[in-house]
């Protein structure tokens, strides 16, 4: 998809990040157009999930700027960010285990008040997912591990998002899980949304995205489209020298390791 | 027989399927063989004696058989001092049988096996006791163990020698052991009637002021001359009577009560609404018209359990909904009744504007609102156990000022504030401490009001964003809910649920002073909570009821009032048996039981074989 003149729905403008003393985020240029579905590179510890706190206003960038739609967001909360089209389905899915499945996606709704749209909002996650519908009243800690995937992808639909941040979709799901999961995120993006997908898993993320970078010890390395990336010998070498130290524990290393 | 499987709590036998009325206990054991009576897990047996055998040196040495002695349940029978030595026989008999039919798959059918098993747990338990009779007997243990007396001696002996007392705590024991097996051979049915009854005699024991109080009230005092003694316990007579009209009336009832409320739960929609409103509107009544025939004592423990329904309920929403693990909240109850205090005194050392009550109620909502505001402001940005500290040194620097000298010009320092006068409501009645039966209208309206704020809170926006932070608060923030924000204001809504406690308190009592509001009340409050079911405005009341009603409060007597020594002890006893057995509370939510319990039910349909069919519970 070529990117032509248009404002980019999302971008980071040289953005440096740091976690104390850590300079996590360097120089990070990002910009993702409507209706892409683009993908963020990096094995463990490389910057994937700080650009997405970043993106989302819970980690402050200590220079560059993150605009939304135009907008400078800088200084703006997350809830701010949020009501104005970003959302995110966290790792692991991460659903509120004890609330029931209703509850969970009224709770993507949080922000709005349009009780009427937020109805006809929850009938078309119904049409995504018939299976949802059958589990309403049941707690979300109870339903299976694809199951609990569609819940964390109506319950992050259900705030009317512009962009769909997605954090490791493959990350603690069986084989054959990643396989549909993949399938409902190209689903989705044929729908209309714009995905910005943070993965480990290169081959099966640049299977279905549009552009990717990667990134390495918060640097990013590569830029290009996802045929280029995957024909690519530097991705594979690039990965590699990423993969030091551990990020958030387990991992469910495709074929990147 | 293995000693591998992991000795996990013991869960109450709540989701047997379809028990097979008067069948074998479980339905799963019928074709069964039994097992070989005497081929026991002797370890366990010995393991869970031993347990049982500490505890009971434990209750013993702590002085309570013979501080409870004075209390009879039946007459010249039993007293609360002996009952409290055959609980642990009675319960590690049966528990041994509840394990050993837990472990094996194929099951055996219980029989002989379970009571030998029960008899022999139970006689090591009771044989603790006969251990500490020969120590008694022999050396001098007053030195380092000052509680017990040597009245001990005696009572344990049934004032007939040492060797005696030997003897008879290993036959007690026994005995009580092999009852506690029977139960697990018994027919379910029978098993309920059985409890029935034990509970309605140890009930109607315990509620004998209350029930004396009521029927005084309403003229009948001939009836309850008849049932307890003149100097306390039920006669044997009445005993005889209450258990076999119990017995009965539990055999008649069985499964109704529970079929009832499945049918209530099975209604939907406005049906369902309306027979809630008829339960709510009938405890109302109940709740209205029993004080009128109650006398003061009575009427003074309901105006003190409401008390801490209010301030329960007001916890209930920081800790079980919004998460937030409040060891502090005495603060608020000390803010509210001080600026009561304040507010309407004409004692009132600095300011003393001699409001009216209700007029001051305004005040006292917004002070401690602020307070509030204040305490929640610095403590709500940290999470788990650094909270939960600040918040307890919260409470006690709330406290500390009150004392301090530096503010004695403002709260009389450790003389308190005295002569509160009481609220007057709207020139209709003066609500004091010398009228109980006022006060308890008046917490009861105040009640009624914080259970409809609960119950409507609990199922908007805000309480599910309260629950969200409670669940992950990262991934609530990631959905756009100001976590900092929701928090303070859970904290806040507590503070003023709280206050309204503290204003009844003061106005109540007369007075207030520093020494009220020890970080006891906030432990006392958190305990009442988690034992009745946190995030369960139901358990909540409930857990008050019994907690104050009963044991008491930190400073308040119950029912049995014998106990105010050993509250503490009991406290923390029913905690521990709590989160072993029944983690989800005395009255669970629903969504709490299904979660805990979610592991059981996943064994025990791999235990069935998933022949048949589950309910609808995908375990996948």
């Amino acid at each position: 998809m070529s990117s032509g003149e248009r404002v980019p729905l999302l971008e980071m403008r040289r953005v440096n990040a740091h976690y104390g003393a850590v300079h996590a985020l360097r120089n990070v240029d990002l910009s993702i157009y409507e209706g892409e579905l683009v993908c963020l590179l990096g094995g463990n510890a490389s910057g994937k999930s700080t650009t997405l706190k970043t993106l989302l206003g819970m980690l402050k960038p200590t220079s560059g700027e993150v605009v939304l739609d135009g907008e400078v967001v800088n200084d703006r909360p997350t809830s701010y960010r949020v009501a104005r089209g970003i959302t995110m389905v966290p790792e692991n899915r991460r659903l509120f285990k004890r609330l029931t499945v209703r509850e969970n996606l009224q709770l993507g709704a949080y922000l709005r008040k349009d009780s009427d749209a937020i109805a006809a909002d929850m009938e078309r996650v119904y049409e995504l997912f018939p299976r949802v519908k059958e589990r309403l009243g049941q707690k979300a800690g109870t339903l299976s591990g694809g199951e609990q995937q569609m819940v964390a992808i109506g319950r992050a639909l259900m705030s009317q998002p512009r962009v769909l941040l997605m954090d490791e979709p493959s990350m603690g799901l069986a084989p054959a899980l990643v396989q549909q999961n993949f399938e409902l995120i190209s689903q989705i993006h044929e729908a209309g949304m714009t995905v910005f997908m943070v993965e480990q898993n290169a081959n099966m993320a640049l299977g279905i995205a549009d552009r990717g970078w990667v990134l390495q010890t918060g640097r990013v390395v590569l830029d290009d489209t996802a045929a280029a990336l995957l024909a690519n010998p530097a991705l594979r070498t690039s990965y590699l020298g990423g993969g030091k130290g551990d990020d958030e524990g387990e991992t469910a290393d495709g074929d990147a390791g | 027989m293995s000693l591998t499987t992991p000795s996990e709590p013991g869960p109450p036998p709540a989701p047997e399927p379809a028990p097979s009325a008067g069948g074998a206990a479980n339905g799963l054991s019928n074709d069964a063989p039994p097992r070989p009576p005497f081929a026991q897990d002797w370890r366990r047996i010995a393991r869970m004696g031993a347990i049982g055998a500490i505890g009971q040196i434990f209750i013993s040495l702590s002085n309570m058989p013979v501080k409870l002695d004075g209390r009879a349940i039946i007459e010249g029978v039993l007293s609360l001092g002996y009952l409290s030595l055959v609980v642990l026989p009675l319960a590690a008999g049966s528990r041994v049988g509840h394990q050993l039919r837990r472990e094996g798959v194929p099951f055996h059918r219980p029989g002989a096996h379970e009571v030998i098993g029960g008899a022999a747990c139970g006689a090591l338990v009771g044989g603790g006791l006969s251990l500490l009779a020969v120590l008694i007997a022999n050396f001098d243990l007053r030195e380092p163990l000052v509680n017990w007396s040597p009245i001990l001696a005696e009572l344990l002996a049934f004032n007939r020698g040492t060797a005696f007392a030997v003897i008879i705590w290993l036959a007690i024991g026994a005995a009580v052991g092999a009852a506690g097996g029977l139960l697990r051979v018994v027919p379910s049915l029978a098993r309920r009637v059985l409890w029935t009854m034990v509970l309605t005699l140890f009930g109607s024991a315990v509620l004998e002021s209350l029930t004396t109080d009521l029927a005084e009230g309403m003229g009948i005092e001939g009836l309850v001359d008849w049932f307890y003694a003149p100097r306390g316990g039920l006669t044997i007579t009445g005993a005889i009577a209450l258990a076999a009209g119990s017995g009965v009336l539990a055999f008649v009832a069985r499964g109704r009560i529970k079929g009832a409320k499945a049918r209530i739960d099975a209604l939907e929609g406005p049906a369902r609404n309306r027979a809630h409103l008829g339960l709510i509107l009938a405890t109302a009544a109940v709740l209205v018209i029993l004080p009128m025939f109650a006398g003061k004592l009575t009427n003074e423990l309901l105006a003190n359990v409401g008390l801490f329904v209010l301030l329960a309920l007001g916890l209930n929403i920081v800790v079980g909904l919004a998460g937030i693990l409040d060891l502090g909240y005495v603060a608020f109850f000390a803010v509210g009744s001080y600026s009561a205090a304040v507010l309407t005194a004409a004692t009132s050392p600095k300011i003393h504007p001699e409001l009216p009550w209700f007029v001051a109620l305004i005040g006292v909502v917004l002070l401690t609102g602020l307070v509030g505001l204040f305490i929640g402001a610095p403590v709500i940005r940290m999470r788990g156990d650094y909270l939960a500290i600040v918040t307890l040194g919260f409470g006690e620097i709330i406290r500390l000022l009150f004392l301090s000298d530096w503010l004695s010009g403002w709260f009389g320092g450790s003389q308190g504030i005295t002569n509160i006068p009481g609220a007057e409501i709207f020139g209709l009645a003066e609500v004091a401490g010398t009228d109980p039966r006022s006060v308890f209208y008046l917490v009861l309206a105040f009640c009624a009001i914080a259970i409809y704020v609960s119950w409507r809170l609990e199922r908007s926006r805000i309480g599910r964003a309260w629950m969200a932070v409670r669940e992950d608060e990262t991934v609530a923030e990631a959905m756009g809910i100001n976590t900092v924000n929701v928090k303070l204001l859970a904290f806040v809504v507590g503070a003023v649920l709280g206050s309204f406690s503290g204003a009844i308190f003061s106005a109540k009592v007369g007075s207030v002073f520093p020494a009220s509001f020890l970080i006891l009340v906030s432990i006392v409050i958190l305990v009442v909570v988690i034992f009745g079911g946190m995030g369960n405005i139901v358990g909540v009341i409930a857990g008050s009821a019994v907690l104050i009603g009963v044991l008491g409060g930190p400073k308040q007597p119950g029912l049995l009032a014998e106990f105010s020594e050993f509250k503490l002890l009991i406290y923390g006893a029913l905690l521990v048996w709590m989160m072993l057995a029944r983690p989800e509370g005395l009255i669970p939510s629903v969504r709490r039981t299904r979660e805990l319990h979610q592991e059981e039910l996943a064994q025990d349909a791999w235990l069935r074989g998933q022949t048949e069919d589950d309910n609808g519970e995908d375990q996948s």
